[in-house]
């Protein structure tokens, strides 16, 4: 096809304008950050005695664990669910409910994450303190932010699944596969990369998720032993201490909000290294 | 009945049944904020400015702000969005260093918290470009966090037109820029009008990113410079801040769920429209 | 599908918006004088009151009142991006360049559920409860279970409040649940019968009222009321500052002024404060 170069720049900009805005983070986070580090370095922040800012000890290690098994918990309760819930919107519902499903999907995808951190606080909470108290809860988190990105990853997946080409579809039919059968060995596999990126998107909404986290997890900082324990996220410990902290302290949340970072960009390079084997 | 239809069947029932009950936990939510915030929501809720920190009165300048809000963000977010992921579908080399570069910025940005989001706007909008707080801050840094969520949601769209189009537009000789503009963009409006509905649904519902940014202020804005609180601070400032605004809290956030329900169909018509009628 | 169809809808929405945002441009107020208000969350709603009413007074000023945290406010009034700053706290010793001025009072008070029989302690069965020498309502005369301690996050002026009056070192606290806002402590020892923490004593009296499932424990046989801290006898209260990186000047003085002025009581008592000089 003919190639306007005045269309293809300026795409090309708007591109890498986006994806700048993570290196203009990055370094924001950096500057913030630096004092601190160039003071003490790397180490403390894996060896201190525990968190107590006020009086120098910035272990971090916790709250990276808190994060990973808070989103981690949310991501694999809410991806299988939610492929489900897609399957069931685009081959099982009949038409006029599954209108009414997505509607109701695209409605949660929008209800502020305030309203489910209230929810978990005043329902959730109290419900699992029933069972094993304190109730606030690593278990109440990954509860809560899975509730939370279940609506977007259906979403993402009902669109991969109706992008799958009606080919395909006629094809299972003539060839006599059942309606599951279909699914599993047709409708899924082509979709799958939608709905993975959809995953790793809400992935990330998970990580950085704040509001919510906060309000149902406890924020106590350990290394969790049971689903029934408080943990803290790093997102969490921000948005906790960043309104009452002064000096070396308020640098040790921007580590906190680096450290994050640098967590997401493992996790989507390990990410996309498996998309990648996959695909060979 | 043989075996593979047995399973089958099995595995519609199941189908169902978690389907179902997915929503029985999100559906009993909305209850919660129905019945809490139903019966103080009316006319004059809708239109009055807030009293005593948001007990009493209304939220009609906040319902203002918030539009402008979300208006910035999104004439922010479209553009650049689309044209990224037009340049991700269209224009880069597969596997090639810029592609992998590109999408790994994008799912990285994708998980930065929203309060690093709010505390770099702050930084680089209110105080380095001295926007202030303002509306524009706001919508700005509510822009940069959507982005990611957009464009890959767009993309994927994008990226689902069918061969036999692109085919047919090269064989009658369409430059790429008419293959885009009156093929590929109406063919995938559908997937682009769920990027959109995704992308208001995250920026409308966010908290963090605008109390540092576009503010807390009450009064109804008189331009895009004035600092202006969203429905989304509202909602957080009543529940968690505000003792005895509850109530109001609910209707507030009853509001904001019937914009997007609003939203959601226009946003559906819209794509319809761009798909059929020309 | 017509060939010509997409563009002018496209474009025609695009322009729709723009004229729509340049319309926005354009209707500012023409500029009075704006005065900026940041930091603390638990003044900002009493301030965004105090604000309403000074405009009211005064229709060419405009007062812009922001959240985000007293170390916040106390940055903003010394670098000048707000001038006035708010902080929920004494000032601390690096930051007495600055000026403060009491706007109004705060007092603390423990909290337990209703559902717990136990309505008195003494200050050392609290500090065993928060340094995890008593962990279970057993040993204080209550049923059989695990106290759930409530905490507030490090670096909140209500913690070190706390702390100091126990003579506990956080290190020593061992905290079940850490909360951020007083409204999450209210709703935490709500939802757990359990659970011991320790609010705003304004705001716990308004629960109270409301029927919320908390009770409130007087500290040193004194009890926790709005009229203990206001006569002085309460020991744990706090001061609710406006900060000022110079002595006050011009439309800045006036406000801080107004106020810590008698007329504005009934505003600050709304929002479960007590007013300064009403001792």
């Amino acid at each position: 096809m003919r190639t306007n170069i005045w269309l293809t720049r300026g795409l090309r900009t708007a591109a890498w304008l986006s994806a700048s805005i993570l290196l203009f983070i990055l370094l924001f986070l950096i500057q913030e950050s630096s004092p601190l580090i160039g003071e003490i370095g790397l180490g403390p922040f894996f060896q201190a005695d525990g968190w107590y800012p006020q009086e120098g000890a910035f272990q971090l290690t916790p709250m990276l664990l808190g994060s990973l098994f808070v989103a981690g918990g949310a991501v694999l309760l809410a991806t299988p669910l939610g492929i489900i819930a897609a399957l069931f919107g685009q081959f099982y519902a009949p038409p006029a409910l599954a209108r009414l499903y997505r509607g109701l999907m695209e409605l949660l995808a929008g209800v502020p994450s305030v309203v489910f951190g209230f929810w978990g606080l005043v329902v959730l909470v109290p419900w699992i303190n029933r069972l094993a108290p304190p109730g606030a809860s690593l278990l109440a988190g990954a509860l809560v932010l899975a509730l939370m990105i279940l609506p977007l990853v259906a979403l993402t997946a009902d669109a991969a699944l109706a992008a799958v080409p009606q080919q395909y579809l006629r094809g299972a039919a003539a060839m006599g596969l059942s309606r599951w059968g279909t699914i599993q060995r047709i409708t899924l596999p082509v979709a799958m990369p939608g709905i993975l990126s959809g995953v790793v998107l809400q992935t990330g909404r998970a990580l950085g998720e704040t509001m919510a986290v906060l309000m149902v997890c406890g924020n106590v900082v350990q290394i969790p032993s049971s689903w029934f324990e408080p943990v803290r996220t790093l997102t969490a410990n921000i948005a906790l201490e960043m309104s009452y902290a002064v000096d070396q302290h308020r640098t040790a949340l921007f580590i906190s909000g680096l450290l994050l970072l640098l967590l997401t960009i493992t996790l989507v390079a390990v990410a996309s290294h498996f998309r990648r084997m996959q695909h060979e | 009945m043989n075996d593979g239809q047995k399973l089958d069947s099995g595995i519609t029932v199941l189908i169902w049944l978690v389907s179902i009950a997915l929503v029985v936990l999100p559906l009993s939510m909305l209850w919660d904020v129905v019945r809490e915030g139903l019966p103080h929501l009316s006319f004059n809720f809708i239109v009055d400015q807030p009293l005593d920190a948001g007990r009493s009165g209304g939220v009609g300048s906040l319902l203002i702000s918030t539009f402008w809000i979300l208006g910035v963000c999104l004439l922010t977010t479209i553009p650049i969005g689309l044209g990224c992921a037009l340049y991700l579908s269209e224009f880069v080399i597969p596997h090639s260093q810029s592609e992998k570069l590109l999408g790994f910025s994008l799912d990285v940005l994708a998980g930065v918290p929203s309060i690093v989001f709010g505390l770099f706007g702050y930084a680089v909008f209110a105080i380095q470009l001295g926007l202030g707080f303002s509306i524009l801050s706001g919508g700005l840094s509510l822009a940069c966090m959507v982005l990611p969520l957009f464009i890959r949601t767009a993309e994927q769209a994008l990226r689902t037109c069918p061969k036999g189009y692109r085919q047919a537009a090269i064989a009658l000789n369409i430059s790429h820029a008419g293959f885009i503009s009156r093929i590929l963009l109406p063919s995938a409006s559908g997937g682009i009008a769920v990027a959109m509905i995704i992308s208001i649904g995250r920026a409308l519902a966010e908290t963090a990113v605008l109390i540092f940014t576009a503010g807390y202020v009450t009064r109804m804005p008189g331009s895009v410079m004035d600092s202006g609180r969203s429905l989304s601070v509202h909602i957080y400032d009543l529940s968690m801040n505000v003792p005895g605004g509850q109530s109001n809290a609910a209707a507030t956030a009853l509001i904001l769920v019937m914009m997007i329900v609003l939203i959601n169909v226009l946003a559906r018509y819209l794509s319809r429209r761009w798909q059929h009628v020309e | 599908m017509s060939t010509w169809g997409i563009r002018p809808f496209f474009i025609r929405h695009l322009l729709v918006g723009c004229m729509l945002l340049s319309g926005l441009w354009g209707c500012g107020p023409s500029t009075t004088e704006k005065l900026t208000l940041t930091g603390s969350s638990t003044i900002a709603p009493l301030a965004s009151e105090l604000a309403r009413e000074f405009e009211a007074r005064h229709p060419n000023v405009r007062v812009d009142v922001q959240t985000g945290g007293s170390s916040r406010g106390i940055a903003d009034a010394r670098s000048g991006v707000a001038d006035i700053g708010m902080a929920s706290r004494p000032l601390n010793g690096k930051e007495m360049d600055l000026f403060a001025h009491e706007i109004a009072y705060d007092g603390i008070a423990l909290i337990l559920n209703t559902e717990n029989p136990v309505d008195q302690l003494t200050d050392q069965d609290i500090v065993a409860i928060y340094s995890g020498e008593i962990d279970n309502w057993r040993l204080l005369g209550g049923p059989d279970q695990a106290i759930t301690v409530v905490n507030k996050a490090e670096g909140r002026s209500t913690l070190e409040l706390f702390l100091k009056y126990f003579k506990l070192n956080n290190k020593q606290v061992k905290a079940d649940i850490i909360i951020g806002d007083n409204q999450q402590g209210i709703k935490t020892v709500a939802g757990s019968p359990a659970a011991i923490g320790y609010v705003s004593i304004g705001t716990a009296e308004f629960e109270v009222s409301q029927n919320t499932a908390i009770k409130i424990l007087g500290l040193g046989g004194i009890a926790a009321t709005i009229s203990s801290v206001k006569s002085g006898d309460f020991p744990l209260s706090r001061p609710l500052n406006l900060v000022t990186s110079g002595p006050p000047e011009g439309w800045s003085k006036k406000f801080i002024e107004f106020a810590q002025s008698d007329s504005v009581h009934s505003l600050v008592k709304n929002q479960f404060f007590i007013p300064v000089n009403a001792h």
